[in-house]
């Protein structure tokens, strides 16, 4: 070791620890920390978000997506980089229910600042956080304007980007449709069972139908 | 035919180190173009090896800082990342040239010209090899001082020329820098012109060379004074080309770029080529006057190979030396810049000439490498110590933001 008192000596001391870092980054691999991007890469973090999708079941992107088209995104987004137009034609959800559809749903890429509040308002699970961050562009205009068909990406595509987060939305997802199912089957039995028991005759007030409440 | 064979034949005595290696070339050419032909043949080489070298050592300074930071540098271009060098060439070249409006056209295009050319001219009084000096003048040495000093007045064109407070600023600590670093680089030079008694640089060189029965060569850095000159000269070099740790003109966190903070294109390479070409022929200089030129380290190591090799193997170790320290220190405070000068070197080189004045007139040689020793490192111990002293620091206390 250099004692300090000679001029320089922390100089020295210096250059033999650049020396052992030059060294070092030939021999020892953990020292050289470099992932060269474009050939390698290192798998995404869990909670890795960059630019929304909108989710659909099914085959179909376009009969299966689970947009309604509710607006509530649009109004709440900060830069207000989403743009929808209601279909005028309705179609079954995952329930089976009527709902609208959005004609158009366009993002502006370069708008969107990644905030995910359009993912934390959306009551039906429609759109979320994607991974892709390689999203540059030759077509400055067009190019970055994102429109349904290209937000459009399955639900497999979601559980396998974000699993944990994908495995819970369907599990509720499931329980709601299978409680739907399992209410319809009950109102059915319910209507099946009043149909069978009631009787023909038509004015008597005892038999009438039980008042709404 | 004739030249070319002349050339081959030219080429071929230079590069082995055989007596008058211009002959063959010039007596295959008609007498009348003779003298111009011989300046061709000594600049040409110069013109061609020097900037490529520059262009290596940009791509190898990035390579070997980028290590030094456990990073890997430039990899992209070409194999390895070694023709980055032409990718930023082409850049440059390419690149639109701006002129600020304010600024003083033709000073500020002049001053990259103005600066390339002493630089270059440094180069031509050089012993590349036994019998490579492109002029071998009796004051070579007077000659490279006298002409690297005109740099200065380029970077002051530059910095004036500019018409920008940061490029006058860069300018003027360069200048500042560059004329007290002179003063401790020429008196570090001057114990080697002591010794020897003469300023031709061939002469100095070919004074290191081995003797055939002794083992080391008698270089003069083998020497106490000889060490320490080296030393101080290197430092002195080392401000002189405006380098980290003493590249304070440029101090970008500063003064952004210095002097030539409004020069892009080519100009801006320029800059950038003088002011290695400037590091080169000052380690040149270096090798020259204290490693012993052209010569081995050992005597029985002469004419393994030819004399050149010899000189661009120590340029290239001086080279990674420079890219060393840049990797390691951080730049100084221009107090301690001009301290460090004023109170430290020029003492220590006059100190230095003394030294080299008693290893002269001392006979025997335990005495005088005693003597030598003895004054050298105890100037060196005490101007340490008293001169620039150790400030302490205590403990820094926060007053406000605990």
């Amino acid at each position: 070791m250099v004692p300090r008192v000679i001029l320089g000596g922390g100089i020295v001391k210096g250059m033999i620890e650049t020396a052992r870092n030059f060294v070092g980054s030939y021999t020892d691999a953990s020292r050289l920390t470099t992932v060269e991007y474009p050939e390698q890469r290192i798998p995404l973090h869990a909670n890795a978000r960059q630019f929304p999708f909108l989710v659909f079941d099914g085959t179909d992107p376009m009969a299966g997506l689970r947009c309604v088209a509710c607006q509530i995104c649009e109004k709440e987004c900060p830069p207000q980089c989403i743009y929808i137009i209601k279909d005028s034609v309705k179609k079954p959800d995952y329930l089976g229910k009527m709902q609208m559809q959005p004609k158009v749903f366009d993002i502006d890429l370069s708008v969107c600042m990644s905030c995910q509040i359009c993912v934390e308002v959306c009551p039906f699970d429609a759109i979320k956080m994607d991974t892709e961050f390689e999203l540059s562009n030759d077509d400055r205009f067009a190019g970055l304007l994102v429109n349904k068909h290209q937000l459009a990406k399955p639900n497999s595509h979601f559980a396998r980007i974000h699993p944990a987060e994908a495995a819970e939305v369907d599990g509720r997802l499931a329980a709601e449709k299978a409680k739907a199912e399992a209410k319809a089957r009950a109102d059915a039995e319910a209507k099946a069972k009043a149909a069978a028991t009631s009787p023909p005759p038509a004015g008597n007030p005892s038999s009438s139908p039980p008042p709404k409440s | 035919m004739e030249p070319l064979k002349g050339l081959l034949s030219t080429l071929w005595k230079a590069l082995t180190d055989q007596p008058d290696p211009k002959a063959p070339f010039l007596e295959s050419i008609p007498e009348d173009y003779r003298s111009l032909a011989s300046a061709v043949l000594s600049v040409a080489p110069i013109l061609m090896v020097f900037p490529l070298l520059f262009a290596l050592t940009t791509v190898l300074e990035r390579k070997g800082l980028g290590r030094i930071q456990n990073r890997l540098g430039p990899n992209r271009v070409g194999p390895a990342g070694f023709l980055q060098f032409a990718a930023d060439g082409l850049k440059t070249l390419t690149k639109e040239d701006v002129v600020p409006r304010a600024a003083d056209r033709v000073v500020h295009f002049l001053a990259p010209i103005a600066l390339v050319i002493p630089v270059l001219l440094t180069f031509a009084v050089l012993p590349f090899g036994r019998n490579l000096a492109p002029i071998d003048l009796d004051a070579g040495l007077l000659f490279f001082f006298a002409v690297s000093s005109a740099t200065e007045l380029a970077v002051f064109m530059a910095g004036w020329a500019s018409r920008n407070k940061y490029s006058l600023l860069g300018a003027l600590r360069a200048v500042a820098q560059m004329v007290s670093y002179e003063i401790p680089l020429v008196l570090a030079a001057l114990s080697v012109v002591m010794i020897t008694g003469t300023l031709s640089l061939s002469a100095i060189a070919a004074a290191q060379s081995p003797t055939p029965g002794s083992f080391l060569a008698p270089w003069y850095v083998f020497t106490p004074w000889g060490l320490m000159g080296f030393l101080l000269f290197m430092i002195a070099a080392c401000a002189e080309a405006n380098r980290s740790p003493f590249d304070l003109p440029e101090g970008e966190s500063e003064i952004i770029a210095g002097y030539y903070l409004e020069y892009s294109g080519f100009k801006f390479a320029l800059f950038f080529l003088g002011e290695y070409l400037g590091l080169f022929a000052s380690s040149g200089l270096a090798i020259t006057l204290f490693l012993g030129g052209w010569n081995a380290p050992f005597a029985f190591m002469q004419g393994w190979l030819p004399s050149w090799v010899w000189f661009f193997a120590k340029l290239a170790t001086l080279i990674a030396v420079f890219i060393w320290i840049r990797g390691t220190l951080p730049r100084v405070r221009m107090d301690q810049l001009m301290g460090l000068a004023w109170k430290f070197m020029i003492p220590m080189t006059l100190l230095t000439l003394v030294a080299a004045g008693l290893w002269h007139r001392l006979p025997s040689a335990p005495l005088r490498w005693v003597a030598c020793t003895a004054l050298l490192a105890g100037a060196f111990l005490v101007l340490g110590r008293v001169l620039m002293p150790r400030t302490r620091h205590g403990r820094r206390v926060y007053r406000y933001a605990d």
